[in-house]
């Protein structure tokens, strides 16, 4: 099957899980750990870009997702925004800020953009730990409901529907990147940075824009996820949450987009299921990662797809 | 005023001296394998949580002290072997996620084998603390600050005047040619990993007398240590004890003079500012590519 057809199967096949699933929900804990579970997806997908496209890692995506999640519960709680403008407050913010450390960092070789990242995220938890007045310090804050479009958002189907509508959006948008002539440019640069600039290729321009525009996708599941769970606390924004959507997009593998979202509901929703382990939840990551890169450095998703003779979804 | 800076130096130059202990592990295994090696706080980590428990079983303190760096060793070296080695080829994307893999699955079973409490030693020579010119200075800081520069100079002399040494740095400069002179660049790498270990360990039972131990201590100590080694320029030894100095003091000046409160953000600002003016560190001297 050649890329362009597998990919539109596999929209096709997206749809139809987001749409049948809640047929099989028998419950609101369902609804509860797949609304949590697509909007890790919605991050997973933009990170991917980063991760498998751009071969350059975030180790501080969870700073942009509490910048979201933030900049919703504060201007319209305290500040009584509406939540749309609030929300693109959070995507300015988040944006603006990636574009500000991507654009010299960027311009080096290496794994630099991993260690401002690191750097970055540390820094942003802290603010949001340190700053009471303003986020409620480590207890957290309460966040209102979500009203969009003078509608408000409520109840578990229709916070279900929200997510799911958006991370389709959001893998529609994914998959066109990839598809366009920026996402040939970025694979070019992938694999050879010096040929792909030979060719005229910007590559630093490119890796910045998809950067910044994962960044402002973790902002945007950020947000949705502080409306969603009504409190809102720093530990969502914290060094071990950036680790784990890596973990999410490496271990369902890297430049697929479809991986990304696979792997972030295998790690969202299994803890919920496996509260017994809490204790070996760490030890049971930790292998993960180490073995996942041992003997599937390529990800679930890729390395089933190269068995089952189909090309990278 | 003079007595508080001084105060402040004391404290800076004894959690630098921390931090250039554990920048060094970072350092050196860069320039060995070029990994980035984010388990190296749980080393650290092992030679505090390691001593203590030792401790705890009955044996004497520095007996406990060398069992916890030996396990901190052998961690070190079954990390090289079962999880870096097997991933050679997963790119230094997916290095830099074992390590960061290994270090949660370390600090895992830390907190199951071990507990999660806090604990502490007792200090080397008594808590009794020492008057210097209106300022204090506990003895450990004495004590981490002799271990420190004894280190410095142990590692120079092997490094530069013994075989196995420059060994090791033969095959950090160009693998393939070390090995050709009959060097084994995959010993040198593990025989790295395990000095890392080592250093790890003794900066852990080091400080654990002035600021105590627990299953997480790894996470900030490892990442301080990173980002001095990052200041200094990562694969310089002498960097990486100049970069943990800088951290160590910058730090503690801002915590007696700014806010206590974003102490600990110090060292996060200053990866971010040397990175955007200065990426090959201020001590680096290897050229930065710029693509």
């Amino acid at each position: 099957m050649d890329g362009a057809r597998s990919r539109l199967l596999g929209l096709a096949i997206l749809a139809l899980v987001l749409a049948g699933l809640p047929l099989t929900f028998t419950n609101s804990f369902w609804y509860d750990v797949a609304i949590h579970s697509g909007i890790s997806a919605i991050v997973c997908v933009g990170l991917n870009l980063l991760i498998g496209y751009a071969g350059q890692i975030s180790l501080g995506h969870a700073a942009f997702f509490g910048i979201g999640a933030y900049a919703s519960a504060i201007l319209t709680g305290s500040w009584r925004w509406p939540a749309e403008l609030a929300l693109l407050a959070g995507l300015a913010l988040s944006g603006g800020l990636a574009l500000l450390v991507a654009r010299p960092i960027l311009a080096l070789r290496g794994h630099y953009l991993a260690m401002a990242t690191l750097g970055l995220g540390i820094i942003v938890s802290i603010l949001l730990n340190q700053e009471i007045r303003l986020t409620g310090g480590p207890d957290g804050m309460p966040v209102p409901g979500l009203v969009l479009f003078g509608f408000p958002v409520r109840g578990p189907l229709v916070w279900y529907a929200l997510v799911a509508v958006s991370l389709f959006i959001v893998t529609l948008l994914a998959l066109h990147l990839v598809d366009s002539p920026i996402g040939r440019a970025l694979r070019a640069v992938h694999g050879s940075e010096l040929a792909a600039r030979a060719c005229g290729v910007d590559s630093t321009r490119l890796k910045v824009l998809v950067f910044v525009l994962s960044a402002m996708i973790a902002s945007y599941a950020g947000s949705l996820f502080a409306h969603f769970s009504g409190w809102l606390t720093p530990a969502e924004a914290e060094f071990m949450r950036s680790i784990e959507f890596v973990t999410m997009v490496v271990l369902g593998g890297m430049a697929s987009t479809f991986g990304a979202i696979v792997g972030a509901v295998v790690l969202t929703a299994l803890p919920q299921f496996l509260t017994v382990f809490h204790d070996y939840e760490h030890v049971v990551l930790g292998l993960a990662l180490v073995l996942g890169m041992i003997f599937l450095p390529r990800g679930v998703v890729p390395e089933l797809a190269r068995r089952l003779g189909w090309r990278a979804l | 005023m003079a007595g508080d800076l001084l105060q402040f130096l004391f404290a800076g130059i004894t959690v630098g001296a921390i931090y250039a202990l554990i920048a060094l592990g970072f350092s050196l295994v860069y320039s060995a394998s070029h990994v980035i090696n984010f388990a190296q706080g749980e080393f650290v980590m092992l030679g505090g949580m390691g001593t203590v428990f030792a401790a705890a079983a009955g044996l004497p303190l520095p007996i406990a002290a060398l069992a916890a760096l030996v396990l901190a060793v052998l961690a070190a070296m079954g990390l090289e072997r079962l999880a870096i080695h097997p991933a050679r080829d997963a790119g230094l994307t997916g290095l830099v996620i074992v390590t960061i893999g290994a270090s949660i699955l370390i600090r895992g079973l830390a907190g199951i084998v071990f507990d999660r409490n806090f604990h502490t030693l007792p200090a080397l020579s008594g808590d009794a603390p020492l008057l210097v010119a209106g300022a204090t200075l506990h003895p450990q800081a004495l004590w981490i600050l002799a271990a420190t520069l004894l280190v410095a100079l142990a590692l120079w002399l092997f490094f530069a005047r013994s075989l196995t040494g420059k060994a090791m740095l033969a095959a950090a400069v160009d693998p393939l040619a070390a090995e050709l002179a009959g060097i084994d660049p995959r010993r040198v790498v593990l025989w790295t990993f395990a000095l890392a270990g080592g250093l790890g360990a003794l900066a852990g039972f080091l400080v654990t007398p002035l600021a105590q131990t627990h299953f997480q201590i790894g996470v900030l100590l490892g990442l301080k240590g990173f980002a001095a080694a990052i200041v200094g320029g990562l694969g310089s030894a002498p960097g990486a004890m100049a970069g943990g100095l800088v951290i160590g003091l910058v730090e503690q000046l801002t915590a007696g003079y700014l806010s206590s409160a974003y102490k600990d953000a110090v060292a996060f600002v200053v990866i971010v500012l040397v990175l955007l003016l200065r990426p090959s560190g201020l001590f680096g001297t290897r050229a930065i590519e710029r693509v």
